[in-house]
């Protein structure tokens, strides 16, 4: 029983807040948000460059095999920046799948390419325009196609750095995955996807906080700063208390979400359910406290809000999530000594 | 990161679970805040803990513990509520003073005083509040006065749980004329000695559960002070830390409880209003976010690292997350909630009047979100 994490996943963790704050600070929003553009190319080669992209491929594709909770970090670092680019769809959640159903797929083989995820789940797809490869799904059975393949449809949404399609395709024109062994892998996809969201959250939640500690301590009324008074503190460290403990909740559910069982996928519920309402309070009490400034265009607090809102409701609703944890609290045995339970038949295989 | 049990750890689950499964009365004690015998009964069961070193397993070996883990204490405490034995009557003793004395005591004052605390043959009280200093703890204006060997204690203390049938308590003091933080010092006083007065107070479930105490010209060895003269706020925030951020609240009483709600729930939801079962559900995930917090806190203290601030979110979170379960469970019993002796195994309207104690106790929940903005966030005072 281990809960820390170790100094390589810090390091990596760090690498990518440090490459995030100085290729996606708010300038780097306001002047992308004045392009009206939601992508920025400069970045994402750094990002490639780094290896983020290739943290969860498999070694034999040319990845770095790398697990869940590592990915897990970066995504945070993803949420606290408001990275624009599908860095967690793709390199997160859609190629690990297309490495598990196609693992020569030539749109493994770019680096640069990003792959995008058609899932049931989800409306819209976001960047889906720039994807070399968009992975679908129909009556259980995967597809690749290539965006020209299918009819992309602009769906404008309020976070300007999601772009956003519907995805309309005919399975002649994609190629099927095949449907025999996929089903666990498309499963394995959402509990990433998830996953991923929650970890995001995280980031958006702290993000929205720090945004406010910064401005209260700067903005005075009544001659002091705001941040001096109760009611200030107290939405603020209302909202640090959400992020403190939906924080342990994603770091567990990460580091099993492996096992796929009951325990694990209600595990990864929770972690999205209360990782992304930290993240919608956080962002609430934010512009609160940042008063009229904070219902501005131009101070990015709305970033968080808008995120916070799109995170929460795809990958599964609340409710979708919460079924999921039903499901383990009510056919399972609950009590303090399955905290960490597993399937009864995998705790056999073990055990032979 | 690895979320796993070793197999020692497992095994010393099994050893817990065989050995309270041999030794949990079969019927539930009277309540220890209820009556001097529902009392007595609970130190006869710490005796018995004792018998079987289940006392207080993480203290050393030498001071009557087992010198064991924190995982191993949370794997200890898990099959504790699990086997639902009795209230910890001690726990002012072993949850707070006794982790402060194991980082402040000199060896002869943990030889003292530990392992008759592990046993229950001392129970102990904390006497902190005073009338004109709740919140503001270092408004306290008890006195000890030096007098050669001994310190003479004066003053007014309140709120001591407890305090009715204990046999000692832990208190705070300062030196005549001193102000503040500074000029304080913990000190250790029988609740029997010549010139302790303690007057039971009923609290709202009508239990004597806390007391008030007046001491006059009460004299006590140099001895019973815990750490230097005058660093009694410093010793006193260390306790604090263990009250808010580890050792008061297990997370398996929580975890137990959630458990018995989602039975409640399952039992009765053709009656109840179906928008409970997404209460039911989130006193579940409240309960298991608490145990892994805990459970990552204590991976990080074992590797090395100190409670901080943070404590402060522990004490919100088990407080906010005891009183939503606890409501959710009598909304579930509906017109019955009120009734007395409660429907069912489960008093859920006298662990509810308890919980909502939690925001107050142990530094009022306001308290708790001033020091999270300050400390944590860095606001400006
Ligand atoms: C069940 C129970 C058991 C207890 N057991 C013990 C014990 O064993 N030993 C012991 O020493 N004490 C004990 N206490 C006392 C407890 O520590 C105090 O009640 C607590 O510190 C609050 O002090 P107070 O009651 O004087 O309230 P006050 O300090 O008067 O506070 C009243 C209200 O004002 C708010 N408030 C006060 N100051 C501020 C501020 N600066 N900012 C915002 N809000 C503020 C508080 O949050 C609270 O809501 C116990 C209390 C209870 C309820």
């Amino acid at each position: 029983m281990d809960f820390t994490l170790n100094d390589e996943q810090m390091m990596f963790a760090e690498t990518a807040r440090t490459l995030f704050a100085d290729s996606c600070s708010p300038d780097h929003w306001h002047r992308m948000m004045e392009a009206d553009a939601a992508w920025d190319e400069a970045r994402w080669a750094a990002i490639v460059d780094t290896g983020l992209t290739a943290m969860l491929l498999p070694e034999s594709a040319g990845g770095l095999g790398l697990c869940e909770v590592d990915f897990a970090l970066i995504a945070r670092e993803a949420g606290y920046a408001a990275l624009p680019e599908p860095l967690v769809e793709s390199a997160g959640v859609a190629a690990p799948l297309l490495a598990a159903l196609a693992p020569d797929h030539p749109a493994l083989g770019d680096p640069m390419a990003t792959i995008a995820i058609a899932h049931p789940l989800n409306p819209v797809v976001p960047h889906a325009d720039r994807a070399a490869a968009i992975l679908l799904e129909k009556d259980g059975e995967a597809f690749v196609a290539t965006p020209d393949r299918v009819t992309l449809t602009p769906a404008p949404g309020i976070d300007p750095f999601r772009r956003l399609f519907r995805v309309d395709w005919d399975a002649a024109d994609a190629t099927a995955l095949g449907s025999k062994s996929n089903g666990a892998d498309w499963a394995l996809a959402l509990d990433r996807a998830a996953l991923f969201s929650a970890a995001m959250g995280l980031g958006l939640a702290q993000r929205a906080v720090d945004l406010a500690v910064d401005y209260a301590k700067e903005r005075q009324q009544f001659g002091k700063p705001i941040g001096s008074y109760q009611a200030v503190k107290h939405h603020l460290a209302t909202a640090q208390v959400a992020i403190e403990f939906a924080r342990p909740v994603v770091m567990a559910a990460a580091a099993d979400i492996g096992r796929q069982d009951v325990h694990s996928r209600a595990r990864v519920s929770h972690a999205k359910i209360v990782a992304l309402e930290a993240a919608d309070n956080a962002a609430r009490a934010s512009i609160q406290v940042h008063g009229a400034m904070g219902y501005s265009w131009e101070v990015d607090v709305h970033l968080f809000l808008k995120r916070a809102l799109a995170l929460s409701q795809n990958w599964g609703t609340p409710a979708f999530h919460r079924a999921r944890i039903a499901e383990r609290l009510f056919t399972q045995a609950a009590g303090p000594d399955q905290l960490f339970a597993r399937d009864q038949k995998e705790r056999e295989t073990e055990n032979a | 990161m690895d979320l796993s049990y070793t197999p020692e750890q497992q095994a010393f689950r099994a050893e817990v679970r065989d050995w309270l499964a041999r030794h949990v009365p079969a019927e539930p004690l009277e309540h220890f805040d209820a009556t001097r015998a529902g009392f007595e009964a609970h130190r006869q069961w710490e005796n018995t803990l004792k018998s079987g070193d289940w006392g207080m397993v993480t203290w050393p070996v030498e001071y009557g513990g087992r010198g064991l883990d924190l995982i191993q204490w949370l794997i200890f405490e898990e099959e504790y509520y699990r086997a639902g034995a009795p209230g910890r009557v001690n726990q002012n003793g072993i949850f707070l003073l006794g982790p402060t004395l194991i980082e402040f005591g000199t060896h002869e004052q943990k030889q003292r005083f530990l392992p008759p605390m592990a046993s229950g043959e001392e129970i102990w009280a904390q006497a902190w509040s005073e009338p004109q200093a709740g919140s503001d703890l270092a408004g306290v204006r008890a006195t000890a006065t030096r007098d050669g060997d001994d310190y003479i204690l004066n003053g007014h203390k309140i709120w001591s749980s407890r305090a009715v049938f204990a046999d000692w308590a832990f208190g705070l003091f300062r030196a005549p004329g001193s102000e503040r933080h500074k000029g304080m010092s913990l000190i250790f006083f029988p609740l029997d000695a010549p010139g302790v007065t303690v007057n039971p107070i009923r609290k709202i479930n009508g239990h004597v559960g806390f007391a008030e105490i007046f001491l006059e010209n009460v004299r006590v060895p140099a001895f019973n002070r815990l750490g230097d003269e005058g660093q009694g706020w410093h010793i006193c925030m260390a306790t604090a830390g263990f009250e808010r951020g580890l050792m008061l609240r297990s997370p398996a009483r929580y975890q137990v409880a959630a458990a018995k709600l989602a039975a409640l729930w399952q039992e009765r939801k053709a009656d109840a209003d179906p928008m409970l079962e997404a209460e039911v559900i989130r006193a579940h995930m409240n309960a298991e976010a608490y145990a892994l917090s805990i459970y990552q806190t204590a991976s990080r203290l074992m590797a090395g690292a100190k409670i901080g601030p943070e404590a402060s979110t522990n004490k919100i979170f088990w407080s906010e997350l005891d009183i939503h379960l606890h409501r959710t469970a009598l909304s579930i019993l509906g017109p019955e909630a009120e009734l007395l002796p409660p429907p069912g195994a489960q008093d859920w309207l006298d662990d509810y009047i308890f919980a909502l104690a939690g925001p107050i106790y142990a530094g009022s929940n306001e308290i708790q979100r001033n020091i999270i903005a300050e400390r944590m966030l860095g606001l400006p005072r």
